[in-house]
């Protein structure tokens, strides 16, 4: 049967896949690569089957899954879904429930990049042919000496390059991010001039996993599958107090000192100021999460600065810089939205990191990155462990 | 060439003598067939003549067929009934294949929830066993016969023929109804429901070369359904609504032309299928191969191939974008590929479920566009094979 209709047959030699989540960006980018008339190949990948909750359109849901698949047929290219919620959940969901229920405070949409879109999509993508992978991300990909590097947008306001730090250099030589030099405005632009059916579409800036609050996700996540979370506190519940998760944290000040009971230790993050479920005099943020002994330290203001940082798992996009051992500078940056602070790394063994900052920072938490860079390129980065103050 | 289609299974193409005949009514003609006048009476004849030739193909009297929008709505209608009936008491207990179409499965799953007993019988293999069907049908010292069977006469994944006529038979002796979902058989192979001695059977048009939006329920004589949709006296009755006259005297002139060609076609689609297997069979180039069900009755236009340390899905998407349609697993709502349940059923491993391919040819397919599939066949699970760390099942 010879039909006029067909997903572009023949060679596929210089194949592009595009990660396409349904969003406003990612279908750009899909738009963009097919008008340049190369061969382009949607893939979008169900990472959260909640098929029998009402679908809140965020970008896991199944009704973006379905925009994403308007949005290649205007382009014009083929489109598959691929289900990866298994890995997704064992990638990212559990470990940031983890995260939460150890005191941490997770970056999921990091764990995503390295695990599910850069590694296993990237897989698959090959699998099918492709020869590179197409992200909505805003990072630039810029050819150095030594190999590709990674690089901010040329927008400040949406960089994303913090979110990509543990990428490699063979994962970014094949790798296109496409909006790097644009404007947010500009791609929306470039959206309604194609009459793509998601120009109006608004942003997805939360955990796209969760659709209510962070806090009730864990709570209800670890509720359902007890086995496959361990709640650190071991500390016995008091008469009157709801065993197991709902167990009220300890409020103590750095000395020890009891200030209070508050909510379970899991529902604090490094850093908070509102909510903490006490009154003082001063404001009090968290300082520091202690599941083992069910308490959350709190503090003054000035008591969150600290001096540095000590981290895990270290990163280095290209070959280590010389002389890491010894400790080299570069500015760094310990959440996705801070502005940076120029600070000396020292690289210990076992994939363990130091950090310095020239001047004390505010709100160090475990489970965030610390990414570094030098001008706009992104060195690496490694996984907050603790504060020194 | 331009992209080749081998999933026939999933819906065929309109047959362009099916499409003339429908023309006149999305153009010149319209009318409501229960009006009066003589729009209406001209609409009336259409659906009247479609419906006697649906009823020829299956050696049926016109008055048994029930026009309605697809083989879901007729599986779902026949299976809901009993829980109507059921309300006035009698046995609750349905017997099924464990790879029923979805559109039995779920509503039986259902049926199940209101405090029905369901049953389903394990294909093993690709088929039913009649005599396990049948046991499972008789009463026993606690429990009265089943209410209903449901069997299907082909399977849509493997393509294998059940043994609707030997259940039938004995559920006729133990008073137990039977349903046939036929959706996959008709037009392929000659289906009479005097020798099947069911008691409903359901096609859809858009499995033989007809229009979507157009299927059949036949209901013996004396097996009625309370109205299911209600509102209007359409179709006896049995199914409210005004009647799709254009995609009915589509089917209607589907369903003769597959009463006239059944041979021919039989014999066109099955040397496509058995050039495909032995292509597959015979090359070098596509190493441990495993063709499904060969040893039993099958459907000519389909066969069901697993190529091991490969993933079906990935497979399918390289041969999409080389301009070749398959299918494989089935296909969840949002797309992704899944295990398929009737696989799992029929006793394949998941492994071999998700390594499998279903390619089901129809009657626009020439040798050349085979020639050109097996060629493509045996590029692409070679490079595929070259992946190994993506061939990993899940």
């Amino acid at each position: 049967m010879s039909a006029a209709v067909g997903n572009s047959p023949g060679t596929a030699s210089g194949l592009t896949a595009v990660a396409m989540s349904g969003g406003l960006d990612s279908s750009v980018v899909a738009w963009m690569l097919a008008q340049e008339g190369r061969p382009v190949v949607g893939l979008s990948m169900l990472l959260w089957d909640r098929s029998d909750e009402v679908s809140n359109g965020r970008c896991c849901g199944a009704l973006d899954l379905g925009d994403a698949k308007r949005v290649a047929q205007q382009a014009g290219i083929p489109h598959y879904t691929l289900r990866m919620d298994q890995e997704f959940r064992e990638k990212v969901v559990d470990p940031f429930v983890g995260d939460y229920l150890a005191g941490r405070t997770p970056s999921p949409c990091v764990a995503c990049n390295t695990w599910i879109k850069f590694d296993l999509l990237w897989q698959k993508a090959r699998a099918f042919g492709a020869e590179s992978l197409a992200t909505g991300h805003y990072a630039r990909i810029v050819e150095g000496p030594e190999g590709p590097e990674l690089h901010t947008a040329a927008n400040p306001e949406k960089d994303q390059s913090y979110y990509l730090f543990e990428l490699s250099a063979e994962q970014l030589a094949a790798s296109q991010f496409p909006l790097g030099d644009l404007a947010k405005s500009r791609v929306r632009e470039l959206a309604r001039e194609a009459g793509l059916a998601v120009a109006e579409k608004g942003e997805s800036m939360e955990v796209c996993f969760v659709a209510g609050g962070v806090r009730d996700f864990v709570e209800s996540e670890a509720a359902a599958a007890p086995g496959r979370f361990k709640i650190l506190s071991d500390r016995e519940v008091l008469p009157g107090e709801p065993a197991g998760f709902g167990t009220p944290a300890i409020l103590v000040d750095r000395e020890g000192n009891e200030l209070g009971r508050g909510e379970p230790y899991y529902r604090y993050t490094v850093g908070q100021r509102r909510g903490l479920g006490i009154s003082s005099a001063n404001r009090l943020y968290v300082l520091r999460i202690e599941p083992e002994h069910n308490r959350v330290v709190v503090g003054s203001d000035d008591e969150l600065l600290a001096r540095g940082l000590a981290a895990e798992r270290l990163h280095w996009i290209g070959p280590p810089p010389e002389g890491a051992e010894n400790g080299v500078e570069a500015t760094v940056k310990i959440r996705s939205r801070h502005p940076g602070v120029a600070a000396r790394i020292r690289s210990l063994p076992g994939g363990l990191a130091e950090v310095e900052f020239e001047t004390p920072q505010r709100g160090v938490a475990p489970g965030q990155a610390a990414v570094f860079y030098r001008g706009t390129r992104v060195l690496g980065g490694a996984w907050i462990t603790g504060e020194w103050r | 060439m331009a992209a080749v289609y081998l999933d026939h299974n999933a819906t065929t193409p309109l047959d362009p003598r099916v499409r003339a005949a429908m023309l006149p009514w999305l153009g010149e003609r319209h009318g409501n067939p229960s009006s009066l006048h003589a729009f209406g009476q001209g609409a009336r004849n259409a659906v009247e003549e479609a419906r006697e030739k649906v009823a020829a193909l299956l050696g049926a009297r016109p008055a048994e067929i029930v026009f309605c929008a697809s083989g879901t709505e007729a599986n779902n209608a026949v299976l809901f009934d009993l829980a109507l009936a059921s309300a006035a008491g009698g046995s609750r207990r349905v017997v099924t294949s464990g790879f029923e179409h979805p559109s039995v499965r779920e509503a039986a799953k259902r049926l199940g929830e209101r405090g029905f007993e369901i049953l389903a019988v394990a294909p093993r293999g690709g088929s039913v066993d009649a005599d396990e069907m049948i046991a499972a049908l008789g009463p026993q010292a606690d429990r009265p016969a089943a209410s209903l069977a449901a069997l299907m006469l082909a399977n849509n994944e493997l393509g294998t023929i059940q043994p609707v006529e030997q259940v039938a038979r004995a559920a006729r002796a133990l008073g137990v109804p039977v349903l046939c979902d036929a959706v996959q058989a008709v037009g392929k192979i000659p289906v009479s429901v005097a020798d099947l001695e069911v008691d409903a059977l359901v096609l859809g048009g858009h499995k033989f070369h007809g229009p979507l939006g157009a299927a059949a329920l036949w209901l013996r004589k004396g097996f009625d359904l309370h109205g299911y949709l209600v509102g209007g006296s359409q179709e006896r009755r049995r199914r409210a609504g005004t009647e799709n006259v254009p995609a009915i005297v589509g089917l209607g002139v589907a369903a003769e032309l597959a009463a006239e060609e059944l041979e021919s076609r039989h014999r066109h689609l099955a040397a496509l299928r058995d050039r495909i297997e032995r292509g597959i069979a015979g090359s070098a180039a596509i190493p441990d191969a495993r063709i499904h069900c060969t040893d039993r009755p099958r459907l000519p236009n389909t066969t069901h191939i697993a190529f091991s340390g490969v993933e079906g899905e990935a497979l399918l998407i390289r041969l999409d974008l080389a301009g070749f349609a398959v299918s494989t697993g089935s296909a969840c709502s949002s797309g992704a590929v899944e295990p398929s349940k009737g696989m799992l059923a029929a006793g394949f491993s998941p492994e071999e479920a998700l390594s499998s391919l279903r390619i089901s040819v129809g009657m626009a397919n020439t040798e050349a566009e085979i020639d050109a599939f097996l060629e493509a066949l045996a590029r692409e699970v070679a490079a595929l094979r070259r992946f190994a760390p993506a061939t990993e099942a899940r």
